[in-house]
């Protein structure tokens, strides 16, 4: 794929309360924005474990957006001062894979601020596009000739002479 | 034990450190029972069976086989094939097999890496190389050609390999649990396939301490603190992996005032260990301020993958760190050689 061509997979996880519907907003508003963004509506931001994050870098996404309700405005309260430490565990941990911090974007939208929504959005799919392709499952499906490897093996067992006893 | 004629039993060890197959006799004077109940036909540790001899027996005519170790070389993953075909039952005996352990921490590495570091950059095993020889796969002979297993990029778990029946969790398993698991195989009293064998609970289950609400302002190293005797090491601000990690091991570590680094591996159900242990280590952190808490995990946990994927990289979501040879990674590249 050339990079004239790439356009970026991003997986975005929406709380039900602000950030969905924002999005909404930006939709009957008939906004433009970049339509890189698969969204995934959960009831809050406190709801996405790091594991969704990763397991959507894992199958193929470029980039990931998790977006909620402002804080203290949360409709279960603190959750999302959970999301904001999640968030910041998780930006620790990415540089040490290789994941730039530019693929994932925190964002407080509340469901007033569809435009808000759309420019983030906007922002998140350009960084991702100038990093390019992520393709992480690439990182280990080539093993280094492992196929000749093992055809090797069991030819050379073939060939060895029988130990006599 | 039953008086059911011998089955038969293979043990097996490829990236590992031999540990698990000391583990075994942990279960003490029972192993003359499992000599009673078995012949064992292949464990290149203590007793002479041939790769060669496993070869000329039928497909399915092993009876159990504990394969501990990951699989880092072509030589481990034929014989992970060779073993899955032969044998009815194969367990992923202790963490390597079942989640690289270890040895799957060299998975924030690649194969040139590794090689630099040990034949190159004058590590204790390779005094003296300055002719940089390093082990080739091929080398032409007058007698013919002779092979070395190639080393993979990428540390590969069991079931990353072949289909894996039975899981033993541990780093190593406990005696008690190969016992159990030993005593389930006999008689036949085995759980649904794919499953681990073992406790479904966590540590904290087990753990004497007192716990009451977690709230950390700051997280210490072991040596920085000298903890409480009866109170929750996590609350005490030390990482202690024992909230995400699988019960059975009867709290050895916390008891005596060490943390628990996870070494049982993910409980039921949790699909990535390190990322189980972020989302709830992150949630009690003791501060709703963007820079506090960045400053907190910061000083904290300065290396979260050794931290929170020691055991269990190879078999994460994301299995290894990017090699810059992937999309254009160019970015990514740059960004990991400066840190």
């Amino acid at each position: 794929m050339s990079d004239d061509s790439f356009e970026p997979k991003i997986v975005g996880f929406l709380c039900n309360w602000c950030s969905y519907t924002a999005s909404d907003l930006a939709g009957t508003a008939r906004m433009k924005y970049a339509p890189n963004v698969r969204i995934i509506r959960v009831m809050c931001s406190g709801r996405v474990d790091p594991t969704f994050l990763l397991k959507a870098f894992a199958m193929g996404a470029d980039g990931v957006m998790i977006a909620g309700c402002h804080p203290g405005d949360c409709h279960y309260q603190q959750q999302n001062y959970k999301t904001m430490r999640r968030y910041a565990m998780i930006e620790q941990m990415l540089p040490q894979m290789g994941i730039e911090r530019e693929r994932v974007k925190l964002v407080w939208a509340s469901a007033a601020e569809g435009q808000q929504l759309a420019e983030a959005i906007d922002e998140l799919s350009e960084a991702v596009r100038k990093l390019g392709p992520l393709n992480w499952s690439r990182n280990w499906e080539e093993n280094g000739g492992r196929i000749e490897a093992l055809e090797a093996i069991v030819k050379e067992h073939e060939e060895a002479l029988e130990v006599q006893s | 034990m039953s008086e059911k004629p011998k089955g038969k039993l293979a043990l097996y060890w490829a990236a590992s450190c031999g540990g698990c197959d000391i583990a075994v006799l942990q279960i003490g004077a029972r192993i003359l029972d499992v000599a009673a109940a078995f012949d064992i036909v292949l464990w290149p540790c203590a007793a002479d069976g041939k790769v060669r001899d496993v070869e000329k027996m039928a497909d399915g005519e092993i009876d159990v086989c504990l394969f501990n170790g990951g699989i880092r070389t072509s030589e481990q993953e034929y014989m992970a094939q060779l073993l899955r075909r032969k044998s009815k039952v194969l367990v992923a005996f202790g963490s390597c097999a079942q989640e690289g352990c270890i040895p799957g921490l060299a998975n924030m590495n690649n194969r040139r890496e590794i090689f630099d570091s040990v034949y190159k950059e004058g590590s204790a095993t390779t005094p003296e190389n300055s002719d940089d020889v390093r082990p080739q796969p091929e080398t032409e002979m007058p007698e013919g050609t002779l092979h070395l297993p190639v080393f993979y990029d990428t540390l590969k778990t069991l079931n990353q390999t072949v289909e894996v029946d039975y899981y033993l969790p541990g780093c190593p398993p406990e005696g008690d649990m190969i016992w159990t698991a030993i005593t389930a195989i006999v008689e036949g009293k085995l759980p649904p396939p794919g499953s681990v064998i073992g406790a479904n609970t966590t540590v904290c289950d087990e753990c004497k301490r007192t716990r009451t609400e977690k709230k950390i302002k700051k997280f210490y190293r072991t040596w920085q603190i000298k903890p409480d005797p009866d109170i929750c090491l996590l609350e005490q601000g030390l990482i202690c992996c024992g909230i995400a990690t699988r019960a059975g091991c009867g709290g050895l570590c916390p008891e005596v005032n060490s943390p628990c680094i996870g070494c049982h591996g993910p409980n039921d159900g949790v699909q990535d260990y390190g990322a189980r242990m972020m989302s709830a280590l992150a949630s009690v952190i003791d501060s709703d301020d963007p820079e506090e808490i960045e400053q907190i995990i910061r000083d904290g946990v300065p290396d979260p993958v050794g931290s929170f994927y020691r055991f269990s990289l190879a078999s994460s979501l994301l299995r290894r760190k990017k090699r810059s040879t992937n999309g254009n990674g160019a970015a990514a590249a740059t960004k990991t050689k400066a840190s």
